[in-house]
């Protein structure tokens, strides 16, 4: 670094030339002016940008097509604790893999992302939405299950490259379980068979060679 | 402005060796090498309070170490513990003859705090060299001789182990609470700590209860 | 050999009443950076008497790790120093390897480095805006500062998801590999940077006023700031060589060729121009980096975030973040939360000698100092 030449005054003098190289400059480009007029102007914000999080349903319906089982892994690791899910059980008490609740606390998300980290069902994902402002904080920044449900469709929309990666994902695991039923059905089908080829050499007695020997 | 590249670190001795020739230099001293079981590798030398003013020193100004840099100052609190030991006792067998018997026989082994101190050497470029003083108790024995005397960079540190675990540094020149205030009671990072319950009614600004 | 400050306390114990004014400087101030107060004693103008006062954005973070589990706390680290986010994680991410002895594979490093070195830039940019614009320069270098930190903040945001809270490093790598186009967006701000730093220097280095509010102001020996446990940037301006990415050679730093900026007076001016060669530094780090980046897996598979239960055992582990030495030090009795969880706080310690440093100056010089040592309140109170 070179040494300064401090002569009275000429630092300042410089020092102004690069404030009005800055001030003069941000009329005639993008380059020194880094302010846009929002809300009539919006940036637009990066693929991988998280906000809060949403639950993704696939085709139209947001209750059938809803991807979460109400594992409750998420609300398990939420560092803040703010997620609250209530699982659905069926007439007999059983867990039907649905939630009936599903509450997130928006006051106290900090968005951190570990419920999608840890999801291993793909169902929830992180939103970009920013614009939540409110006037109350529980009537309106506690989402419940409907306003949390977005559609795939939604999803590619924010997040094509994530989506898409998300869609092979479980397409490859819908194939997988599909070709480990299919072989579990054969192997059924063969145990099947050969038991019910056991069970018909029991039943009939050995044919003798004169019967057919005619 | 001079800027020039940095030698290559000296190798710090293995705390064996170093513990040796803190005895050798100080006779008295009581310290012991603590090891650790996990991966890190990073021993520590338990130190009496009574001793450690004086190994403090000498690990600071010996020319073979210099560890003028006191880098961390952490408290930990162990809780008394209970444990559960098999010992033989003498007792009459099945068939009454005089035997050994086997008795669980549990014991409760007092918890204490204690301070670690994580020392590197700036000169030397080696460390950490981890130093531990055990407090008598958690309840009336908690006082262990301050280290600010001889590193500057203990002052706040243990001021804050004062404030959050309750360990008296005789010899600190402004032992306060640092991080709550001051008419705070209770020390906080301790295990058995309970938070007061907050949900209690209080007063508002103009005057009436708030339930 | 003992440092002069053993020869400590060596302030005014004359305190009489007659003509000294008390004085609290925070904690609702626009330049103590952060909810941080100050009580003064003043004889006129000059200082005589100068005790800090912490607390106020204590938010009980040790604690809260010690009752979650590993992977949960890593968020929460994010916040402890809010403007270098990422140096938190990859500190807390470091000791947690050493508690449990996970590698990590070769991109994931490189990219550690990365991210890490311009973590420093914007650091070092928003220290140079806040501290003229604690010297009543009104902003100015500050918009500037914010202007190219944004460009960081922005390759921040397309990477992680968010442009502070980062949440990025995992125990044994990091947790998503770059998006399409991200080598080239980072090419472009490591090249343009360097006409930022000129545009800087141009407007600070000879700069009289500057020159006669920094020079002088805030003096501190070599000696002193090894015995005050001070590092980082401020240890450096004191002529004391202790870079621990240098010292310890944690990460792969040893395969990069960069030097450490060393200051000959230890005042501000030092500490100022320290970070401002130390940005150049980084910029060639950062030219390194992006040339030699291989490819790869950025996670151990053998590592895992979620019910990590390390041995039992302790480990410090610490890296030179851009306030000085970050350091964790966690023991663990094998449950799946922490048993201690202690952050050695860089900007709480390099405040030791914060008196020291103001005695004897005028009022107007605290601000600079304070400015000078470049706190952040997160860190300092957690």
């Amino acid at each position: 670094m070179k040494q300064p030449l401090i002569l009275p005054g000429l630092g300042i003098l410089k020092g102004m030339a690069v404030t009005a190289r800055n001030m003069i400059g941000s009329y005639y480009g993008r380059k020194r002016l880094h302010t846009i007029s929002y809300p009539e102007e919006r940036l637009a914000l990066p693929e991988n940008s998280r906000n809060f999080p949403f639950l993704v349903y696939d085709g139209d319906d947001p209750e059938g097509g809803l991807r979460c089982t109400a594992c409750r892994m998420c609300e398990k690791e939420c560092p803040p604790q703010v997620i609250y899910i209530k699982p659905e059980r069926d007439e007999n008490g059983k867990l039907t893999k649905h939630p009936t609740v599903f509450d997130i606390d928006l006051n106290a998300c900090m968005s951190c992302q570990i419920c999608v980290e840890v999801c291993p069902f793909e169902s929830i994902k992180m939103d970009s939405a920013f614009e939540y402002a409110a006037y109350e904080h529980f009537e309106s920044l506690v989402l419940h299950k409907s306003d949390l449900a977005k559609s795939n469709t939604y999803y590619h929309g924010i997040k094509p490259t994530e989506a898409t990666a998300v869609d092979a994902n479980l397409e490859a695991e819908r194939q997988r379980k599909a070709e480990a039923a299919a072989k579990k059905e054969a192997a059924l089908k063969a145990k099947q068979a050969a038991a019910a080829a056991n069970a018909a050499a029991k039943e009939t007695p050995p044919t003798s060679d004169t019967d057919a020997s005619d | 402005m001079k800027t020039k590249a940095n030698s290559k670190p000296e190798q710090m001795l293995p705390l064996g060796d170093i513990k040796v020739q803190i005895m050798a230099a100080l006779p008295g001293a009581a310290c012991e090498i603590v090891p650790n079981p996990g991966p890190s590798g990073q021993d520590s030398l338990r130190v009496e309070p009574a001793s450690v003013l004086a190994v403090a020193r000498f690990l600071r100004d010996d020319e073979r170490h210099l560890f003028d840099y006191c880098s961390n100052v952490t408290g930990v609190d162990w809780l008394d513990q209970t444990v559960s030991e098999t010992v033989k006792v003498a007792g009459t067998d099945a068939a009454g003859q005089a035997t050994e018997l086997e008795e669980k026989v549990e014991r409760v082994v007092p918890g204490y705090l204690e301070a670690v101190y994580h020392l590197y050497s700036v000169a030397k470029k080696t460390g950490p060299l981890v130093l531990r003083v055990r407090t008598g108790n958690r309840s009336d024995d908690v006082e262990i001789p301050s280290l600010t005397p001889l590193w500057r960079s203990c002052e706040f540190q243990e001021r804050e182990i004062f404030d959050l675990y309750g360990i008296r540094f005789s010899g600190h020149p402004d032992l306060r609470r640092l991080l709550m205030w001051d008419t705070f009671e209770g020390h906080p990072m301790r295990k058995d700590y309970q938070s007061p319950d907050e949900t209690l009614a209080f007063a508002t600004a103009n005057g009436k209860e708030d339930v | 050999m003992n440092p002069s400050a053993t020869d400590w306390p060596k302030r005014s114990a004359d305190l009489s009443d007659d003509g000294i004014l008390e004085i609290s400087m925070g904690p609702q101030h626009p330049s103590t950076h952060g909810v941080f107060r100050m009580n003064v004693k003043l004889d006129g103008e000059t200082v005589v008497w100068l005790k800090p006062v912490f607390g106020y954005l204590h938010r009980n973070h040790e604690q809260l790790a010690e009752k979650m589990s590993y992977f949960g706390s890593m968020p929460y680290t994010d916040r402890l120093d809010y403007f270098s986010s990422l140096s938190n994680n990859w500190a807390y991410a470091l000791s947690v390897e050493k508690l449990t002895g996970i590698e990590v594979p070769e991109r994931a490093e490189y990219l550690r480095v990365l991210l890490a070195e311009l973590t420093r830039l914007q650091n070092h940019s928003a220290f140079l805006g806040f501290l003229l614009g604690d010297m009543g320069a009104w902003g100015s270098v500050l918009m500037y500062a914010f202007r190219e930190r944004d460009l960081i903040l922005d390759l921040f945001e397309s990477l992680t998801g968010s442009r502070m809270m980062c949440n990025y490093m995992r125990f044994g790598g990091c947790r998503c590999d770059l998006p399409a186009g991200w080598l080239a967006q980072a090419r472009k701000v490591v090249d343009d940077y360097p006409a930022f730093l000129d545009e800087m220097e141009q407007l600070l280095v000879g700069n009289e006023i500057l020159v006669a509010r920094t020079q002088g102001v805030g003096v501190l020996s070599g000696a002193d700031a090894i015995n005050g446990g001070l590092t980082g940037p401020m240890l450096r301006a004191s002529g004391v060589d202790y870079d621990i990415r240098k010292v310890d050679r944690y990460g792969i730093y040893d395969r990069f060729d960069f030097q450490v900026p060393l200051g000959a007076h230890g005042d501000t001016y030092d500490r100022l121009m320290v970070r401002l060669l130390e940005m150049r530094e980084s910029l060639k780090i950062l030219d390194a980096v992006l040339r030699e980046i291989p490819e790869g897996p950025i996670l151990d598979p053998k590592s895992k975030s979620r019910g990590l239960r390390p041995p039992v055992g302790e480990a410090y582990a610490r890296l030179e973040a851009p306030k000085g030495e970050l350091g964790f030090y966690l023991i663990s009795d094998k449950s799946p939360e922490p048993y201690r969880y202690r952050v050695r706080p860089p900007s709480l310690i390099n405040l030791t000698l914060l008196e020291d440093m103001c005695l004897g100056s005028k009022i107007a010089d605290v601000m600079v100092i304070l400015g000078s040592v470049d706190i952040v309140l997160g860190e300092v109170d957690r």
